[in-house]
């Protein structure tokens, strides 16, 4: 589904992203870890086509379609979903709208109508309770006085609504609480099938044992310096990145 | 903007002007300049009765001795008023013969605002079937404000066959010494709408110049006078959303709104006068006096979306004199490009236990200025008052700004007031996760936009709502890339 080859990118000439390699196929999760500063965040960002970002060399590749031209929301409409570490305040726009208008936007994209009123309400109806999400959540303003908690469980909730091909979940555990984590595991557990993918970028391995999985990679400086199973994640947490930088600096 | 300067003068060197008053003209201007002589004509070609003329003439002999303010956070070159003239008749004759004539950006805009084929015709002057749609709507609406006792006609029309309510209210809220502004338009004003509900009657639709589109054209020195007697309600609209371009690059008007006991007047406003071009040139100058006195237990309250001239200057007001009275001023201000401006409000708190509520929202983006200046006042016997205001402001880009002058002076130690003021700008982290959500920027900026002028749009008559948050979108297009 996604294949990312050679990626180097930067921001104002400053390489971050120092040539990665990753092949994401349907129905796989992939966790990406790795110390602060390693470029997780980087990556997701271009992944999602953030314009301050330069892409030098290399290529994000999705479903066979070079997405180098493509804006961001031309790749959110073929399907690259991201989950924000820090998801923005949008006063006055309620949930509700905002979605709606993400999805119809989307639709507009594909030559399709608007969404008639009753299915949104249904959608949106299903996803929440999906999610523990009260309805009067709905109503309130994007973001906007949300607790960590909420502002994370919002996102999975839009990811539920837009049904994307390829997730990418930056450090969504960040800022929960065990309950909440439940919470958001189990929702994109449930919205998980065998023909979409979700990359999960996290600091600590504690997400992973909510949301299992396949294989695990580890980014430093820009590369990824070693992939292997749910073991690897394990591994991480005993013994502290320290040890994987001691041995690739070897 | 595909106008030239010299386009548009063109354009509206013919534009149709339909007063539909004076049956006799076919075309006659008067000579430039300002003096007792044209004051005089002007009230005589309107066939005014001699308390007017006078009326008029006191407001002149004030405005010589008056100048110009300066204080308004507004640059401009300064009209030289004796280059103009103030007297011109409508010219009869339609520009165009069909729409298919008319510039397609301008109808572009009309048909994206939703306004109807005859409407679009009318706006951009092209001849109209005699027998169109509102006609017949403007007779049944006239028909059901009679049985009521309504009168809504023009204000020259009312000088005529209602002199005794203008003669006892005209000048009554804002004196013909006001300002500088407001003298002139005392002394020389063209036009201007006129609207009287009885005791006790609710109106039972929004009255809107739309009706009168017929009979009236906005002039350059508009006259409009609103009186609610005791227990009424009325719902006023004024202005279109549509792109109104018009040859008077100074604009001057007065609008006085008057309350009675137990009365309440919602005064809506929605314009969009030409702006300029991208670089600034062109454009009306709108230097508008509104003010509203409200008596015991009246309401007043004020609701405006400005997205349009070169530079305004307009603070909508109330006099709460009475007492448990009421004023609201909702507003929308939206400056783009090289526009300028300087508004707010006045709330004067007379009565006892009076309530004022100040919502301002103001959008700048381009190179352009938006100010709010304010004044709420407490006077020593208003026991109880209260006020809340609220500035919003919201940048777009990094060569605009956004200013706040609010001036507070209260003089009883009962009052209550509080004021809040937020400045933010559209960030790219916004419009990058609403980009990630599949909305373009375009559109990521009108939701950000709508969200933070929602309180505002929620105050407007729903049509007028929907028509303004497009009135926003359009009004903002490009201005960030």
């Amino acid at each position: 589904m996604l294949k990312i080859s050679n990626l180097h990118a930067g921001i104002e000439n400053n390489e971050i992203l120092k040539g990665i390699n990753l092949e994401v196929k349907a129905g796989e999760v992939h966790a990406i870890m790795g110390p602060n500063g390693s470029g997780k965040s980087t990556l997701a960002s271009v992944i999602a086509g953030k314009e301050e970002y330069e892409v030098t060399e290399g290529s994000v590749v999705l479903e066979g379609e070079n997405l180098e031209d493509s804006s961001p929301e031309e790749r959110a409409h073929k399907g690259i979903f991201l989950s924000f570490q820090y998801p923005v305040e949008i006063p006055g726009v309620s949930v509700t709208n905002f979605m709606k208008t993400a999805i119809n936007e989307g639709r507009k994209a594909k030559g399709l109508d608007d969404m008639p009123a009753k299915d949104m309400l249904k959608m949106i109806r299903e996803k929440a309770e999906l999610l523990e999400i009260d309805r009067k959540f709905l109503s309130r303003s994007l973001n906007e006085g949300f607790s960590g908690g909420e502002k994370k469980r919002n996102e999975i909730f839009q990811m539920a609504m837009l049904e994307p091909k390829l997730a990418i979940l930056d450090e969504t555990d960040s800022g929960l609480d065990i309950d909440a984590l439940r919470i958001v595991a189990n929702g994109v557990n449930k919205l998980k099938n065998k023909d979409n993918a979700v990359i999960v970028i996290t600091h600590y391995q504690r997400l992973l044992d909510y949301i299992v999985p396949d294989f695990v990679h580890v980014l430093h400086q820009g590369k990824i310096v070693k992939s292997g199973t749910k073991d690897l994640a394990h591994e991480l947490e005993e013994k502290g990145y320290d040890w994987l930088k001691q041995e690739t600096a070897v | 903007m595909a106008y030239t300067e010299e386009e548009l003068k063109k354009e509206l060197e013919t534009k149709e002007y339909e007063y539909g008053f004076y049956t006799d003209i076919e075309s006659d201007t008067f000579p430039i300049g300002l003096n007792e002589e044209i004051v005089v004509a002007i009230s005589k070609k309107k066939e005014e009765p001699d308390w007017m003329t006078q009326w008029r003439l006191e407001a002149f002999k004030a405005w010589k001795l008056m100048e110009e303010p300066e204080w308004a956070n507004i640059t401009y070159p300064k009209p030289d008023f004796q280059a103009i003239s103030y007297y011109s008749a409508p010219n009869s004759k339609p520009k165009y013969d069909s729409l298919d004539e008319v510039d397609p950006e301008l109808l572009d805009t009309f048909k994206r605002l939703g306004i109807s084929l005859d409407e679009q015709k009318k706006l951009a002057g092209v001849a109209v079937d005699i027998v169109m749609d509102s006609v017949s709507v403007a007779t049944t609406f006239k028909k059901t404000l009679a049985e009521k006792g309504i009168i809504f006609c023009s204000i020259s029309e009312a000088i005529k066959e209602h002199p005794e309510l203008v003669k006892k209210y005209i000048g009554s809220v804002v004196p013909q010494k006001d300002n500088f502004y407001a003298a002139l338009n005392s002394a020389v004003f063209s036009d201007g709408s006129f609207c009287y509900i009885p005791k006790g009657v609710r109106c039972p639709m929004e009255l809107s110049t739309y009706f009168r589109i017929n009979q009236a054209g906005t002039g350059q020195f508009e006259r409009t006078l609103v009186i609610a007697d005791k227990g009424s309600y009325v719902s006023y609209l004024e202005g279109c959303t549509a792109p109104s371009r018009d040859e008077n690059q100074l604009h001057a008007a007065v609008v006085e709104l008057i309350a009675l006991d137990d009365a309440e007047i919602k005064y809506s406003t929605v314009q969009n006068w030409f702006p300029g071009d991208k670089n600034g040139k062109g454009g009306v100058f709108n230097f508008v006096t509104k003010r509203g006195i409200c008596h015991t237990n009246s309401k007043i309250s004020w609701t405006q979306v400005e997205t349009g001239s070169a530079v305004t200057w307009k603070y909508p007001s109330c006099i709460l004199k009475g007492d448990n009275s009421i004023g609201e001023f909702y507003s929308i201000a939206v400056t783009n490009n090289y526009q300028q401006a300087d508004t707010g409000t006045k709330m004067i708190h007379i009565g006892k236990n009076t309530r004022s509520t100040i919502i301002s929202k103001g959008i700048s983006a381009g190179k352009s200025q938006n100010s709010y200046r304010g004044l709420v006042q407490v006077n020593s016997r208003a026991k109880n008052a209260r006020n809340f205001s609220q500035c919003d402001s919201l940048l777009m880009g990094n060569d605009c700004g956004a200013h706040t002058f609010p001036y507070i002076e209260v003089k009883n130690k009962t009052a209550q007031i509080e004021h809040e003021a937020t400045t933010s700008k559209i960030g790219e982290d916004q419009i990058f996760y609403c980009n990630q959500r599949g909305i373009d920027t375009e559109k990521a900026i009108a939701l950000i936009v709508n969200g933070f002028s929602k309180e505002v749009l929620n105050k407007l008559p729903m049509e007028f709502a929907v028509e303004a948050q497009k009135l926003l979108e359009i009004s903002l297009e490009g201005s960030v890339g």
